[in-house]
């Protein structure tokens, strides 16, 4: 329990992640769906941060010339949350376009009556 | 069957394109189709079922992101402790970017020289996928004769004579000040991407919302006078070229020694740094046009 306090970071961007997830089961509304869907990536992005974080070190852009390693924080997770940013906006754009074709057809972005909808329109 | 069988390759091929059925041996096809036959599940499952399991599925969900939350967090309470220098995610590999990393890329922000020089092919994948989520949009969204409806007409028309008359006056009085600021400060984040905090993707936002700003503000039609689908193709192709070309060049010239370098010049000056400050200005582009393209696809249907 002490160390899920130390880890508060990573504690506090699993809360999240759940969050996200219970809105992507209960959210009926398409659009709602894929905010949770994004706070998920923001969860991971979060976690990945927090990976990369070391106490008393300066961010990864030379400062007062010193070249050492034990100077600075770790790279590799900045880099890392720079890629799952891209690949979320993209995801996210291509998934609303889809959704704004659903609502031209349908007339509703109730996920429920989409599938109402569909099947009768398969019945006939 | 003599006509059905003198489709060319090309027809067909057409045909495939376009999503419609090849039809070789048309009119028996077209006597002997039937409905397909429903799957067993499909054929009882009704949406009054679904309705009176409503209850049933939101306990649930609950419960499973309960259950989920709860194992993640007793993951955690197992991860090494927040910010120590010792963990094993801070290993050689970070070490060698941060000791090396002047002396082998020229830039002094050691995470866009990791991003744009020992990991550049994984920004290209980024920039592709951005370019094909656009793409995508596009083909989703376009107005065209086939996704076209009167009262959408109508209401675009009645936008463009929003846009002609004064009614947005603070509006345009504000955009006309602040936009061209919001881009010069975007061009100066993708130019310092090298030096300081920012690069390609956090400048090229910037720009993008600068020109959605002067789009909001003044209208598409006044966007397109300098801005259209074949300016924002043109900018987005030559950008993936050149960043590939550049990219092969340094990878085949590396490793094969044949030793014509890029000279890295003055580490913290502006024309430093090798082919980061090109490959920057190239991604910057990309989002730049990605970003205002989104915009523009999903209030008007086009660029």
């Amino acid at each position: 329990m002490n160390h899920l306090a130390t880890n508060f970071y990573e504690a506090a961007s699993v809360i999240l992640f759940g969050i996200g997830f219970m809105n992507l089961l209960l959210q009926n509304n398409l659009i709602k769906k894929f905010i949770g869907l994004n706070i998920m990536d923001t969860a991971v992005y979060l976690f990945l941060a927090a990976k990369g974080y070391i106490f008393g070190r300066v961010a990864p852009i030379l400062t007062n010339g010193v070249v050492d390693a034990d100077y600075y924080i770790n790279p590799v997770p900045a880099g890392l949350v720079l890629t799952g940013i891209v690949v979320s906006v993209s995801v996210t754009a291509f998934s609303l376009a889809l959704v704004q074709r659903l609502y031209k057809h349908y007339g509703t972005l109730n996920m429920d009556e989409i599938m109402k909808l569909s099947r009768e329109e398969e019945g006939e | 069957m003599a006509l059905s069988e003198k489709k060319s390759f090309w027809q067909k091929l057409k045909a495939w394109i376009d999503g419609e059925e090849i039809l070789i041996n048309a009119d028996k096809y077209i006597s002997t189709r039937e409905k397909p036959e429903l799957p067993h599940f499909a054929k009882h499952f009704s949406t009054e079922n679904v309705r009176s399991n409503k209850k049933l599925y939101r306990l649930m969900s609950v419960f499973v992101s309960l259950v989920f939350i709860g194992i993640m967090l007793i993951t955690v309470t197992h991860l090494p402790t927040f910010g120590e220098a010792s963990n094993p995610s801070n290993n050689e590999v970070a070490e060698r970017y941060l000791e090396q990393g002047i002396e082998e890329t020229g830039a002094i922000n050691f995470v866009a020289g990791m991003i744009l020089d020992y990991r550049a092919f994984d920004t290209f994948g980024e920039s592709n996928v951005l370019f094909l989520a656009v793409i995508c949009v596009v083909m989703l969204l376009k107005r065209d004769s086939k996704n076209i409806s009167a009262a959408e007409d109508q209401e675009n028309a009645e936008d463009d004579v929003f846009d002609m008359e004064d009614l947005k006056l603070i509006l345009k009085k504000g955009s006309k000040t602040i936009a061209p600021l919001v881009i010069l400060y975007g061009i100066y984040v993708v130019l310092n991407g090298h030096l300081s905090p920012g690069g390609g993707f956090s400048g090229g936002s910037i720009i993008g919302a600068g020109l959605i700003l002067y789009s909001a503000a003044n209208g598409q039609k006044k966007m397109q006078t300098f801005f259209t689908f074949r300016t924002f193709t043109l900018i987005s192709v030559a950008c993936l070229l050149t960043y590939c070309g550049c990219k092969s060049y340094s990878f085949f010239t590396g490793a094969n020694h044949v030793g014509y370098e890029i000279p890295k010049g003055v580490p913290g000056a502006i024309l430093s740094s090798g082919f980061i400050l090109p490959l920057n200005i190239c991604v910057g582009l990309i989002v730049a046009c990605t970003m205002y393209g989104f915009y523009a696809l999903f209030t008007k249907g086009e660029i």
